[in-house]
């Protein structure tokens, strides 16, 4: 089951010429582009690691996309992800995310059921490939 | 042999391409011309090459170098536009010269200039020096140097005093391992970065002896002469007029002395010596007009540098002793 998170992620995956425009777009902006990577996809994991520091002082899209090449050469099958930080005050946020790169096959999310006191049940999801320990998901 | 030989011949002697589609030849042929004023005035380089003239004294033979190069990249574009094939030029260049004969000035035109042509995406210029490029400690100079280059991506990266990167001495020293990343780049990426080197000639001669792979890499050899007395006083009245500064008939004359004086001395870096000794003046200027608290200061007063604000220089000390004395008591008060 293909993950969808983040901006463009019901779009088919970004071309190279594509992340680096909108990489672009971002550096216009004047926000500062990172790189994270996980391979524990679930909705509510915010906080993948970060590849490398956030790129506070790039001018071109080139020297991001040097940095997406390595992560990808170093997490072949991870997903990775471009976050964009606008550091303008009362905004300091994200502005911008979205997915580059992901494992070749991603087995998708079981959903599991709780049974609770007086016939309640809670749900929730879990990925298969969260079976296995970190590193060795997909 | 001879039968197969002659024809390639013949059409290397005239004109190559025409005869392989002459048709689609001819129609961009009259176009050319207008192609060429229009792309030269679409990139707009002819401001910066006037404005390289206009506020760069001498430099004669950069300046034709730097015309030349504008123009291969500017009729490469147009090779491009009519599908004749056109390699991506190497650009990589160094500069060599003494201290203060303006390298670090003409990178920054030279970025312009590669930038209004299309070659660089952003034109902006990464002046480094070794000190940013090597690390501390093993497996700190890689990080650094990518780090470095990352930045300059788009536009040009200065290294000044290049050959500090080579230590021959040390074989543990840490340089060598910058200058490989920094040839990976200069090869892989020579889309989108444009790296300058620079330093003093024959430093930067033994550099490139000992980094062959260097040498190969970088196509433009550009020597920046050192510059003559005449020069010298040009390029102090065009930063005193940026200044908004005005020198008075005797300091000119004085400025002239102090410039024929100061060549002779150790440690004299061409444009650099010209600067420091203005900012002296102004210096002296400032305080001469200082001690006069209480009387109105005029404009002119305030924009004009006198003789005695230059002959106040350490440099006439010497000599103005045995010249006129008076005048050299008379400034030392000041």
């Amino acid at each position: 089951m293909r993950i969808t998170q983040g901006t463009f992620s019901f779009l088919p995956d970004l071309t190279d010429a594509q992340i680096a425009s909108q990489v672009e777009y971002c550096l216009a902006k004047g926000w500062a582009v990172s790189l994270e990577y996980t391979d524990d996809p679930h909705p509510r994991n915010t906080y993948w690691e970060m590849f490398g520091t956030p790129m506070f002082d790039i001018r071109d899209a080139a020297g991001v996309m040097t940095e997406v090449s390595a992560c990808r050469k170093t997490f072949p099958n991870h997903y990775i992800k471009v976050n964009a930080f606008d550091s303008t005050r009362g905004r300091e946020s994200l502005r911008l995310s979205f997915i580059i790169g992901r494992p070749a096959a991603e087995p998708g999310f079981d959903l599991v059921r709780q049974e609770g006191p007086g016939r309640t049940v809670r749900y929730t999801t879990r990925t298969y490939a969260a079976e296995r320990p970190e590193g060795e998901r997909y | 042999m001879n039968a197969k030989v002659d024809p390639t011949q013949s059409g290397d002697d005239g004109e190559p391409t025409p005869p392989r589609s002459a048709g689609a030849k001819q129609e961009d042929a009259p176009g050319n011309p207008l192609d060429l004023e229009a792309a030269y005035s679409d990139s707009h380089v002819g401001e910066v090459l006037d404005g390289l003239e206009r506020e760069l004294v001498g430099l004669a033979p950069v300046k034709g170098r730097i015309r030349d190069i504008a123009a291969l990249l500017l009729i490469d574009k147009l090779r491009r536009a009519v599908g004749l094939s056109s390699g991506p030029p190497a650009l990589h260049m160094s500069f060599t010269g003494n201290p203060g004969t303006g390298k670090t000035t003409v990178a920054m035109r030279m970025a312009e200039i590669l930038h209004r042509l299309g070659y660089v995406r952003k034109g902006h210029l990464v002046a480094v020096t070794r000190d940013d490029l090597v690390g501390q400690y093993i497996g700190h100079t890689a990080p650094k140097t990518r780090e470095v280059l990352k930045r300059a991506m788009g536009g040009v990266l200065f290294i000044d005093e290049a050959y500090y990167l080579y230590r021959p001495e040390n074989e543990r020293d840490y340089g060598q391992e910058a200058i490989e990343i920094l040839l990976q780049f200069m090869e892989n990426q020579r889309d989108d970065l444009v790296v300058i080197l620079a330093g003093y000639k024959d430093r930067m001669e033994t550099f490139f002896r000992s980094n062959p792979g260097m040498s190969s890499r970088v196509a433009h050899h550009i020597d920046f002469p050192d510059y003559s007395q005449e020069e010298l006083l040009a390029i102090a009245r065009l930063m005193l007029q940026q200044m908004q500064y005005r020198l008075s008939g005797r300091a000119d004359e004085a400025l002239g002395q102090y410039i024929g004086k100061r060549r002779a001395q150790p440690h004299f870096a061409n444009a650099r010596s010209i600067r420091n000794a203005l900012d002296r003046a102004r210096l002296r200027q400032a305080s001469r007009l200082f001690e006069r608290k209480g009387v109105a200061i005029s404009r002119a007063e305030l924009e004009t540098i006198e003789e005695a604000d230059i002959r106040a220089s350490r440099v006439f000390a010497g000599s103005a002793s045995q010249n006129d004395p008076g005048q050299n008591a008379a400034s030392k008060s000041l």
